[in-house]
């Protein structure tokens, strides 16, 4: 598995992103500018300010010329992981469903939280954002339900940030594309509490190993 | 060129914790009577086209999924 992490002016989280990619395959790094993505079968867009949140969180980095390969690996069934700011960006670009607000109780939060995933198995990784709060019209919440959409949900009384049927990961329809506010690139050492994080890398290795 | 005032604001419906903060606050200040408080943003530009400000209004400066926005025009032009 050949992986790219993007990096935007403001990204922060892309190192922490490479390494954990590298725990499943290589890895490097892709600027913000560059359009070429020949040579990586599946990118993470990593946790971050991307250009400083300036707008709205997300909105200025999806017209970057990574973000227009970005959607053209995606739109060729490529893996796309957005995490956090990353999630926010593929709202943005329209590359998932929703969007991301400002939390409920307005506060930064920083913590560990229990995700359960589609398949009902636990995961405990950590959140750290203000603006996580998914949001999307009931239509499309009962759409994406109904469709298998939901890969994350906040374990019951979890909720960090008042996100809509506790959810805190989405797939696209194809589901290629996954976005999710908390960070797994955070959770893939013994050092730092749980390695529950590389199992969402594993996964997208599998996928197309 | 036209100048031009874009406002953005929550759609509603949408719970905005922002416009809450800013109204419970206000009665500790003496200010009663005041509610459902919405806080957005607002953009000054100029544009040499006009016409494709709406256009600029929902690939950028709003999103339509969350926001909806309003084009002024400042000092009669555009």
């Amino acid at each position: 598995m050949r992986w790219g992490v993007l990096q935007f002016p403001g990204s922060c989280d892309e190192r922490d992103a490479l390494h954990a990619c590298g725990l499943s395959g290589e890895a490097r790094l892709v600027w913000h500018e560059e359009r070429d993505l020949s040579g990586v079968e599946a990118v993470v867009v990593p946790g971050g300010f991307s250009y400083g949140d300036y707008l709205r969180a997300g909105a200025i980095a999806r017209f970057s010329p990574a973000m227009e390969a970005v959607a053209e690996l995606a739109a060729g069934g490529g893996p796309v992981l957005g995490i956090c700011n990353g999630f926010q960006v593929l709202c943005e670009a329209g590359l998932l469903p929703g969007a991301l607000l400002l939390n409920q109780e307005l506060r930064f939060v920083c913590r560990q939280v229990e995700l359960v995933d589609d398949a009902g198995e636990r995961l405990s990784i950590p959140v750290k954002h203000g603006e996580g709060r998914y949001w999307a019209p009931q239509p499309m919440l009962d759409e994406i339900e109904a469709k298998g959409q939901v890969a994350f949900r906040y374990a019951p009384g979890q909720n960090p940030n008042g996100s809509a049927r506790d959810i805190a990961g989405v797939v696209n329809e194809a589901g290629n594309v996954l976005g999710l506010m908390p960070h797994p690139e955070h959770a893939v050492d013994p050092l730092t509490g749980s390695t529950d994080g590389l199992r969402v890398f594993e996964s997208i290795a599998r996928s197309l190993a | 060129m036209a100048r031009a005032r874009v406002l953005i604001r929550p759609k509603e419906g949408i719970l905005d914790p922002q416009g809450k903060a800013v109204e419970r606050a206000l009665p500790a200040l003496g200010f009663e009577g005041i509610g459902h408080v919405r806080i957005g943003r607002m953009v000054e530009l100029e544009a040499d086209d006009a016409e494709r400000l709406p256009e600029l209004c929902e690939k950028l400066l709003a999103n339509p999924l969350i926001e909806d926005f309003e084009i002024e025009s400042i000092d009669g032009g555009g």
